[in-house]
């Protein structure tokens, strides 16, 4: 789960990390307010949305009075914007972070990471902060730090210390740094992320070190019991499928195609994309139903797919081993039969409860096409769709 | 011989009173498996298909003298119940539960370390050796006792491959479900090295998906050390960057874990991949031909 760079600074002051002072605005009026009360000269109008690279798409705009704030939350609210996270069609900006303007000495770049060949976790740092880190992971790898977390001692001050004096944060500072980075790593722990990262980390004029930016990433996994992650959550960032997904405990994921796909298993769900286009269709979607799945919530997933109106076609393959076809086979005719069913189905059914599964299909009625292997399916299902 | 589990393993289930391990049991004992105990806190002294319930891992083990255990406890309190079998000094802890939080499996891999326990998974469908001991989920019946290994990431795709290698004639010695999540007690290179020394595998299957970058570091090893031909394959090809498909741990992102680079590391290392996971089983198969290895495979 992602959240909003001005959700991520509210995190972070709880846990005494600087950052600059700024207000959350969902209207012009709000933002002009914002800027009012924060009575600075310069003022940052900040487009909240989930994606990196704002500043490039123009979503980051430096107003030096309350006129110019007024004239960038006008321009920015109800704005798409485009970056290389977004994907072609863009997000819509519905919030803006109205924030104090700082005088940058120098900008330095902080994360903190899951590292999956250690199996820790990982502070890595550079002072080329402000840009693309994959760019200078790629570029000058020389310029990145690193430092392994045991998770029984935690991020101890020696290693943060390390890190600041490598990336070349200035002496006076110094202590500073290190209490950012120990902050960092508690919220990192406590909060059960994934990713955060600071970029940038700035040194200003007056000796402050504040996190300009801040990007965080949860593990969906802990969410249980992270309440207040959750709260923070804003469902107009995520696809409206997704959602209805998310609500039954089904792994979905929108794609641009048009053969929509309902698999058990990831590496199989992944698998069957895969094969779909080896025989030159285009899948509609991941969609991963899971080990313990339900009729109800099998049918919930076909009504998904169905809901999508790309989708010209259906491609149900089912290896159970947990999970049992004629669950599959019950779930999928009793929601073709509620929603009607006017497109295509090719349906693969092999594992556990096979022959079950093949007879509840069977005796439905239903114009369904049997399919003998995922190959099988795939060829016919492609052809159907033509 | 085969790897890991045999006919004599002596198996407890964690979490036993569910209704998915409670039927995963009895599926497990219709295939021969030799479940000694079953665990859930304050269920001790209860029965589930025949099998007595203890409160703790450790007084199952002195009743039983099992040394492997499986566990179905629900996500949150599973990070526990691997600690508790570790403790208890098991050979062999095997964790089916998916969606354990990833700083919990941190921690367990810390805990692992100096331990005599071997951890296989999470998230993954287990470990079965064919005709002899099925510990987990997957279907038994595709089975057939043999010489080929498989190991995977994926616990679907190796239904699919062994299904294949079944149809085609072709048995398996183990297959082994090392789990989709980013943290996991066993990876790929344990496996192989398994495979490598038991004289009843002469070829391995290594199914792979995209993220981290496992399976390049398993193909550098087995062109380094491995006797045995291996055939591969790597879900996700077709994948968008960015997006955790399904498992936690198979996600694309900043440009690295994607399946054309694994393919090619694989490739590069003597590794023949599948272009379609319809075809694993084929291609194995034209590698054991080549390999003089064909006739010694077969069912007979």
């Amino acid at each position: 789960m992602n959240i909003h760079e001005y959700q991520g600074k509210e995190i972070l002051k709880q846990y005494g990390v600087s950052v600059p002072n700024g207000r959350v605005a969902y209207t012009v009026e709000e933002a002009v307010d914002a800027a009012k009360e924060l009575g600075t000269d310069v003022v940052v109008v900040k487009a909240q949305i989930h994606a990196g690279g704002r500043g490039k798409a123009g979503g980051v705009k430096v107003a030096k009075d309350l006129k110019e704030v007024r004239t960038y939350a006008e321009e920015l609210l109800g704005k798409t914007l485009v970056t290389h996270q977004t994907g072609p069609s863009g997000k819509e900006v519905k919030r803006l972070l109205i924030e104090e303007g700082c005088d940058i000495r120098k900008e330095y770049y902080i994360g903190f990471v899951l590292d999956r060949d250690s199996d820790c976790i990982v502070l890595m740092a550079s002072e080329e902060g402000g840009t693309d880190i994959e760019e200078v992971a790629e570029k000058n790898p020389e310029k990145i730090f690193k430092e392994y977390i045991d998770p029984v001692v935690g991020l101890v001050p020696y290693q943060a210390r390390k890190i600041a004096f490598q990336i070349n944060i200035p002496d006076q500072v110094i202590n500073k740094a290190v209490t950012f980075m120990l902050g960092l790593y508690r919220v990192f722990i406590e909060k059960d992320c994934s990713i955060v990262e600071i970029n940038p980390l700035v040194v200003t004029g007056d000796n402050q070190v504040l996190a300009l930016d801040a990007k965080f990433n949860f593990d969906d996994n802990a969410l249980y019991r992270q309440k207040e992650v959750v709260a923070y959550r804003d469902l107009d960032e995520e696809d409206a499928k997704e959602i209805e997904a998310s609500k039954y405990q089904l792994s979905y994921i929108s794609l641009e195609g048009n053969i929509g796909c309902m698999v058990n298993g990831a590496g199989l769900a992944m698998a069957t994309m895969d094969i779909i286009k080896h025989y030159n269709g285009d899948p509609a979607n991941f969609l991963d139903v899971g080990g313990g799945a339900t009729e109800e919530k099998v049918k919930e997933a076909f009504k998904i797919i169905l809901s999508d109106s790309q989708v010209k076609g259906i491609f149900v393959n089912i290896f159970g081993g947990i999970m049992k076809c004629d669950i599959i086979a019950a779930g999928v005719v009793a929601a073709a039969k509620e929603l009607g069913l006017d497109v295509p189905l090719v349906v693969r059914l092999e594992g556990t409860n096979v022959e079950l599964g093949k007879q509840i299909l069977r005796e439905s009625g239903l114009n369904i096409t049997a399919a003998e292997s995922m190959a099988d399916g795939a060829q016919k299902i492609v052809s159907l769709v033509g | 011989m085969a790897i890991f589990v045999n006919k004599d393993t002596k198996v407890i289930v964690q979490g036993i009173t569910g209704s998915t391990a409670a039927f995963h049991t009895s599926q497990m004992l219709d295939y021969g498996t030799k479940i000694v105990a079953g665990v859930t806190p304050g269920k001790g002294g209860t029965e589930i298909e025949g099998v007595p319930v203890y409160n703790t891992v450790a007084e199952a083990v002195r009743k039983t003298n099992a040394t492997a255990s499986v566990i179905y406890v629900p996500a949150p309190f599973a990070a526990d119940a691997i600690l508790e079998a570790v403790d208890a000094e098991l050979d062999l802890v095997i964790c089916i539960t998916e969606h354990i939080p990833v700083l919990d499996m941190v921690k367990v891999k810390r805990y692992l370390q100096g331990k005599k326990t071997r951890l296989i998974g999470p998230n993954c469908p287990g470990v079965i050796t064919a005709d002899e001991c099925k510990i987990g989920i997957m279907p038994g019946y595709i089975h057939t006792k043999g010489h080929v290994g498989v190991v995977s990431r994926s616990g679907t795709l190796t239904y699919e491959a062994v299904h294949q290698l079944t149809n085609a004639g072709i048995g398996q010695s183990t297959a082994v479900g090392i789990g989709g999540d980013p943290v996991n007690g066993t990876d790929f290179i344990d496996v192989l090295k398994a495979f490598n020394e038991d004289p009843d595998t002469h070829a391995v299957i290594m199914i792979g998906e995209i993220g981290g970058t496992a399976e390049e570091e398993a193909a550098r090893w087995v062109k380094a050390n491995m006797k045995k031909p291996v055939v591969g394959f790597i879900g996700g090809r077709t994948a968008p960057p960015g997006k955790r498909m399904g498992h936690a741990g198979a996600i694309i992102s900043g440009g690295k874990g994607t399946a054309d680079e694994k393919i090619r590391v694989m490739n590069e290392c003597g590794i023949r991949v599948a272009a379609t996971p319809s075809v694993i089983g084929e291609t194995l198969i034209s590698v054991l031909k080549e390999n003089d290895l064909y006739e010694v495979s077969k069912v007979r």
